[in-house]
């Protein structure tokens, strides 16, 4: 069981209250979110049985869709480069809930619970992962080049992807949609010059983009605290309003998401939203994760911290389910992962021919070491 | 023209086993293959050594005699993510050797600022294919310093250390092999070694160049290759290629990790056809040492050249107009170029985008027969 495995002490969740009324709300306190050049939400919210079992139910296939593609790496299946999400599922999770699935995302390396969260199933994260002609980029790109509707990327080039965010932001100012753009990264990629450029075009144009810190505390394996100079990267933006918020606390990230897409579609510009939150595996695969940091230092987040424990002690609390029911959901979310990363595994790899299609949108012949053998369309 | 007074002979050869594990990647054999490395005399007693080990030893050379000399880049200050500087802050202390904020363009302005002061910048770009945030640094800025400057100012003593090539599963965005871009611009100079002992002098070589390097380090090879290096202070010149293997019937050139795939196509030509093949590791692309080729192209006649990276475009395009301008009635057969296709660099078709050992043995043969 995921709880006996992580030990975790219901003692040590104590900064969590919540109170049930009899109409089936729950009130859930969070550490307020501190706050730039705004007032910021609440510190509190009403959740209810749906919400909470959905949460869970979310973040628990979160994790074991990257769980699944520990062990496929491990097995040799899965090549070359992969970035695991696990710890920080809550920012996913409530991040998807304060917006719409109109609402567009775009990410960095670590993008495979987005893609579940935007709707892609399994099947097609674990079939691009496996370099499968049934994942979502035709096999051809691998665990950080995955795409969706409304989901840019799995962006490989560190900071890269954050002006593409102000770009897409400025088509739906445009064309009037309503709708906003997050541009998510890391503390890592925060000190990239053109995460400033597009701070300072987002603010220029008032663009309706939510700049997304994902602060992990660690780029790759340089602490925070060795590359950044200040540590606040919710005021790094100078002119741009920003929140520092409890990124392992669903509820927290959600009612921060809310209150940033409302601060966008009401036309005041970008925001910038930090989210301190945690990665408890290594930078990527072959970092083991414990050379820069402790293995105590993990531990004690994944006891004190985890967002889903931190659910499942709510739900606990509140005797909306049982333990056992938790676990019967935790099964399901586990058989789902199975097969489908079986079907993935089971199907076939990409055509040859598809090394040289989406080059260009015509297909146009393309070299080989002789005229005659070059590959034409 | 050594410029390492411990160097007697560069050119003479000697075949080691310096071997791959990771042999088959293009579909050749797993069997360990020998590539003859040279032999540096003088330069004391040897140690075995993988890439990383010799370029690490190499740096640690350089930091030991250059007090001005300072490493830096991402994670460089706990060994780097392929060791490369392992063990040198701890030695040289975190004022010399420490770790930078994830920002490419950043590293190679400081470098920059830092040559022009004097000192001895060795920056590490993780991987080629994140050098691209800092193209502008190096291009409009490094390699024009000391032109536009009217010689006033220049950088130097920078060199970028940086990993190229194919991994095996490395996908689009750790790669690839971006040497040309940096070879069409005036005023850097690039370099690729091909086994550890070549990369400590070459490197060594790099870094008390006083014009700026960019040294590209075949990844695939930072483990899989093990020689003898020498543990003394050595440097082998840029610019001056090295005839690996003589041969009189067709000239084969290449670089890097590529002279391994080459030697195993030339091994072939030979056992199977018995086609007298001369192998030419170019070292330095630019300045790239013309000289050589052409004079062992009016040798033989025939010409093949091979490259990871896309072909058109590529530096072997570069290498066929001097070959054809100086070298045209000699000339028995078209050059040929054999490199990778003109795609992004792919995951899954990794096998088929490489220019292995049987695309370059079909290559040599269809010259021959021409």
């Amino acid at each position: 069981m995921l709880s006996n495995f992580l030990k975790v002490n219901s003692k040590a969740l104590g900064h969590i209250r919540t109170f049930a009324s009899k109409s089936g709300e729950i009130k859930h306190n969070f550490k307020k979110a501190d706050t730039y050049l705004c007032d910021g939400p609440s510190d509190s919210t009403v959740t209810n049985k749906d919400e909470l079992i959905s949460f869970f139910t979310e973040m628990s296939r979160f994790r074991r869709l990257e769980t699944v593609c520990d062990g496929l790496y491990k097995k040799k299946l899965i090549r070359g480069f992969c970035h695991l999400y696990t710890g920080q599922e809550a920012v996913c999770a409530g991040l998807e809930s304060a917006i719409t699935k109109d609402d567009h995302i775009i990410t960095a390396y670590r993008d495979h619970t987005y893609m579940l969260s935007r709707g892609a199933t399994p099947e097609e994260i674990f079939a691009e992962l496996l370099m499968k002609e049934t994942g979502c980029s035709k096999g051809k790109g691998g665990s950080m080049h995955m795409f969706t509707k409304n989901f840019y990327g799995g962006n490989g080039i560190v900071g890269a992807q954050c002006p593409l965010g102000a770009g897409i932001a400025f088509a739906q100012k445009y064309n009037k949609t309503g709708n906003v753009c997050l541009a998510m990264y890391g503390d890592g990629a925060a000190n990239q010059g053109q995460l400033f450029e597009a701070f300072n075009m987002a603010s220029l144009w008032k663009l309706p983009v939510i700049f997304i810190c994902e602060n992990n505390k660690y780029g790759m394996g340089t602490s925070q605290k060795r590359s950044t100079a200040g540590h606040d990267f919710y005021t790094r933006g100078h002119y741009v309003a920003g929140l520092k918020v409890d990124g392992m606390d669903v509820f927290a990230v959600k009612e921060a998401g809310k209150y940033a897409a409302e601060w966008c579609r009401a036309g005041n510009g970008p925001i910038i939203l930090e989210m301190d939150t945690y990665r408890y595996v290594g930078h990527s695969m072959s970092d083991p994760g414990i050379t820069y940091r402790t293995r105590e230092e993990v531990n004690h987040v994944r006891q004190t911290r985890d967002p889903i424990e931190n659910i499942r002690q709510i739900i606990l609390d509140n005797k909306i389910a049982t333990e056992d029911q938790l676990a019967a959901i935790e099964e399901t979310v586990r058989d789902e992962m199975e097969k489908a990363s079986e079907k993935a595994i089971a199907a076939p790899l990409p055509q040859a021919r598809e090394l040289f299609t989406n080059v260009y949108l015509q297909e146009v012949p393309v070299r080989g070491v002789e005229f005659v053998n070059s590959f034409k369309p | 023209m050594l410029r390492g007074n411990n160097i007697k002979k560069v050119n003479s050869l000697l075949v080691r086993s310096f071997h791959s594990t990771v042999g088959n990647r293009s579909g050749g054999p797993s069997t360990p293959i020998n590539y003859p490395s040279l032999e540096i005399e003088n330069a004391g007693e040897k140690q075995k050594m993988n890439l990383f080990q010799a370029i690490n030893n190499g740096m640690d050379i350089a930091m030991q005699k250059d007090s001005k000399a300072v490493v830096f880049g991402e994670d460089v200050g706990f060994g780097g993510v392929f060791r490369c500087t392992v063990g040198l802050r701890d030695k040289y202390g975190a004022s010399r050797v420490f770790n930078t904020p994830l920002c490419e363009q950043g590293i190679a302005g400081f470098a920059i600022g830092l040559a022009a002061q004097g000192a001895t910048p060795i920056a590490e770009i993780q991987f080629a294919d994140y050098i691209f945030p800092a193209f502008d640094q190096i291009v409009n800025e490094a390699a024009k310093y000391r032109y536009r400057s009217g010689g006033q100012f220049d950088c130097g003593s920078l060199t970028i250390r940086s990993p190229y090539g194919a991994v095996g599963h490395g996908g689009h965005y750790h790669s690839q092999s971006p040497e040309s871009y940096f070879g069409h611009t005036p005023g850097l100079k690039v370099v690729i070694p091909s086994t550890p002992i070549e990369a400590k002098g070459l490197l060594l070589a790099s870094i008390r160049e006083k014009d700026p390097v960019i040294f590209f380090e075949p990844k695939l090879m930072y483990r899989s290759a093990v020689e003898e290096v020498p543990i003394g202070d050595y440097e082998i010149p840029l610019g001056k290629a090295r005839i690996v293997k003589e041969g009189k019937d067709i000239t084969i050139i290449g670089w890097g990790a590529q002279m391994r795939v080459l030697l195993q196509a030339v091994n072939m030509a030979e056992e199977k056809l018995g086609i007298s093949c001369e192998l030419i590791d170019l070292r330095t692309i630019q300045p790239w040492d013309v000289e050589t080729v052409v004079e062992s192209v009016k040798k033989t006649g025939r010409v093949v050249i091979s490259h990871e990276a896309p072909k058109t475009g590529g530096w072997a395009a570069e290498i066929s107009a001097t070959i054809q301008e100086r070298c045209f009635l000699h000339l028995e057969a078209p050059i040929q170029r054999v490199c990778g296709y003109d795609t992004p660099f792919p995951l899954i078709f990794e096998k088929f985008y490489v220019p292995d050992h049987l695309k370059n043995f079909e290559s040599i043969k269809k010259t021959m027969v021409y």
